[in-house]
């Protein structure tokens, strides 16, 4: 496939990146998600709705967030690289963009920011989201008791149960948590119930969605939102070091962090891109969330992409560690963006994940979330490839806080 | 249109449209007991792991069917089962899209057609995506059967017409399947606006579950559906299902028949 002129100008005129994205909704939603597009077009050209989400990321956020050199992380992969083929040091340099420093613990709220305020644009009045590991509900639940908003979250009804602090932060913040009973009772579960709730409730009701993924425009907005992400760390990184990072890399649920990294990039062709899905147990049994590793093309809330599925077309479970990636599909974009390949696609287990997590708790004093975790494992791997002149730079989306259980869990600890 | 949807709508009364989830219960014996109660249309829904436009009954209808192990090999048996048995009733395939598209829309269309499947309802198939399967189905003889609801405003109508064949559904309520009943009034004003635009024939449902709603509607309707009710019988019935559903959808017929006499 030849090379497009630009990376950036997706998607086209119906949300469609190449094959895939596009508006696969039931009737009553389709005008509502037609006038949300036009409504997006407007707040997008009006100065007043930018100055408005740059003031709140400023000071209700806390952006920018810091580039951070991890130079002890950096070290420790180094040891045991070795030299190149030309006698050159192994070991590429490792940066991380902080985003598990914002407000309520990760990237969600610059989405839930930018949705609100769209939310208010439109007249809506009352607000849903879903929510698998809760932080995305956490980021809703806030910036809805910022503005006023009554809130319902929907929740798997397993999730709630294993994430019980999220559940209560909601609750703190003003939130109606409901438990959804239905099929496996997680993130794809608690997603459809946000769709019946929102068809029942088109007239007052804004659908705030977690992910960059869903009907057109909102893998298009989510992303859009998100970007800041990658702008500020190109800004960033070329103030610090004069140069662009050879390297990007972003673990993928649905791949709302990683797109707000890679997008303002993806026109820079020395830099290299690598998104890390979730290879739960591994990714030669059933038991994983990697849909563009082990999925096929297919249509599901809202969007075609690539979904872990049956031969008949039903959705399999995805399986992770990790609650945010616990989901059996990906954003639209990145089913482009790897079909294309711009982007290249890993995966990291959970095993990879936990040692990955305990490995940056000790070397630099930071307690990671689980889900960029997966990406701190491919990028160690990677790093030893890499010239010890070489930038990796990395997303931290999220804090640790919350998986304290989990890895406690998991390493045999009881707390 | 197809032959037999047009018969369906052509007998001078309203059409009763039952739906059932394939697989759930002994599906060929409750087709049966449907046309022997007196539908004139049957719709067969393809069940799928996430029907997000669907109410509690017929969720739990889906997830009972894939639990009992129905592929999409079964449903097709089951269709072309009843096409054997029933030559002149008309049979309409709804559901989701993925399971609808997994082999490829061509497949889908090919084997449809083969299955002697009359139209297709596809739920998250808007006519913005109508080039993913819409086609396809028409080059096989198929009517893609569009969906209206109350939140199809008069600029958008058009564009739902366009391309629609076999008949258009109206969704009377702004929701999911089983729960609320419209209001009668809102129904006729939607009919009447639906049917001042086109002349396909419009049926009614989402909601519907009584003789007296059905009758009703059918005062304005061409059609009336009724779905999640029959679904609650068969998931309380079991096997038992077909002699329970023949008297309730007999019930409905009557109720239909007398609603009023159709001129078109």
């Amino acid at each position: 496939m030849n090379a497009p002129n630009t990376y950036r100008a997706q998607p086209d005129e119906r949300g469609h990146f190449g094959q895939f994205g596009g508006r696969y909704v039931a009737e009553t939603l389709m005008p509502l998600i037609l006038e949300l597009e036009r409504e997006y077009r407007a707040a997008k050209a009006d100065p007043a709705f930018a100055a408005q989400f740059d003031d709140l990321m400023n000071h209700y956020v806390g952006r920018p967030s810091p580039l951070y050199h991890a130079e002890r992380l950096s070290e420790a992969v180094r040891e045991g690289a070795g030299t190149g083929p030309n006698g050159e040091r192994l070991g590429a340099q490792i940066w991380f963009k902080r985003d598990e420093l914002n407000h309520t613990g990760a990237h969600k709220i610059n989405n839930c920011i930018g949705q609100i305020l769209l939310a208010i644009r439109m007249g809506k009045t009352r607000i849903i989201a879903e929510t698998g590991a809760g932080q995305h509900g956490v980021a809703t639940a806030a910036v809805c008791a910022r503005f006023g908003l009554p809130c319902v979250i929907y929740m798997g009804a397993k999730d709630v149960e294993r994430q019980q602090p999220n559940v209560f932060r909601m609750k703190l913040l003003g939130a109606e948590v409901r438990p959804v009973t239905s099929g496996a009772a997680t993130l794809s579960d608690a997603m459809n119930e946000g769709l019946r709730d929102w068809v029942a409730n088109v007239h007052d009701t804004f659908y705030i969605i977690g992910t960059a993924a869903g009907p057109h425009p909102y893998p298009e907005l989510v992303r859009d939102f998100q970007s800041i992400i990658g702008r500020e760390a190109r800004a960033q990184m070329l103030e610090r070091t004069g140069r662009l990072p050879d390297l990007l890399c972003a673990a993928i649920g649905g791949g709302s962090n990683a797109i707000g990294l890679f997008h303002p990039f993806l026109d820079d062709e020395s830099v290299g891109m690598l998104g890390v899905e979730a290879a739960g147990h591994g990714l030669e049994g059933s038991e994983h969330a990697a849909s563009l590793a082990g999925g096929f093309p297919g249509v599901l809330h809202g969007n075609k992409t690539y979904l872990l599925q049956d031969e008949d077309g039903q959705i399999a479970e995805g399986h992770s560690i990790s609650a945010g990636l616990d989901y059996p599909g990906i954003g639209p974009e990145h089913a482009w963006l790897r079909d294309i390949g711009r982007v290249e696609y890993t995966s990291a287990t959970d095993q990879d994940a936990l040692d990955a997590f305990q490995l940056l708790c000790r070397t630099e004093g930071i307690i990671p979330a689980l889900e960029p975790a997966h990406a701190i494992a491919a990028v160690t791997k990677r790093a030893r490839t890499m010239r010890d002149d070489q930038i990796i730079l990395a997303n931290l989306c999220g804090r640790g806080d919350k998986d304290i259980f989990t890895v406690a869990n998991a390493l045999g600890v009881a707390i | 249109m197809s032959a037999r949807l047009s018969a369906a709508f052509g007998k001078g009364r309203p059409a009763l449209v039952t739906f059932v989830t394939a697989g759930d219960g002994p599906t060929g014996a409750i087709l049966d007991a449907l046309v022997e109660g007196g539908a004139d249309v049957i719709e067969l829904g393809m069940p799928f792991t996430d029907p997000m436009a669907d109410g509690p009954a017929i969720q739990a209808a889906n997830l009972r069917s894939l639990a009992a192990g129905t592929r999409t090999a079964d449903i097709l048996a089951i269709a072309t089962a009843f096409r054997a048995r029933h030559p002149e009733v008309p049979l309409v395939l709804m559901g989701y899209a993925n399971p609808m598209l997994r082999r490829g829309p061509d497949w889908f269309a090919a084997a449809a057609a083969a299955a002697g499947v009359d139209g297709v309802i596809c739920v998250d198939i808007p006519p913005e995506e109508d080039e993913a399967l819409g086609p396809m189905l028409r080059a096989q003889g198929i009517d893609p059967i569009r969906l209206a609801t109350p939140t199809t405003d008069a600029a958008r109508l058009p564009r739902v017409l366009e391309g629609a064949s076999g008949f258009l559904y109206y969704v009377s309520v702004a929701g999911i399947t089983g729960l609320q009943q419209a209001a009668q009034g809102s129904i006729d004003a939607a009919v009447a606006r639906l049917k001042a635009q086109t002349r396909l024939p419009v049926a009614v449902g989402f909601g519907v579950r009584t003789p007296e709603q059905a009758a009703a509607i059918g005062a304005c309707a061409d059609g009336v559906v009724v779905g999640s009710a029959i679904v609650e019988l068969v998931a309380a019935h079991g096997a038992d299902a077909p002699a329970a559903v023949r008297a309730y959808v007999h019930s409905l017929s009557e109720a239909v028949a007398s609603s009023r006499k159709v001129s078109r």
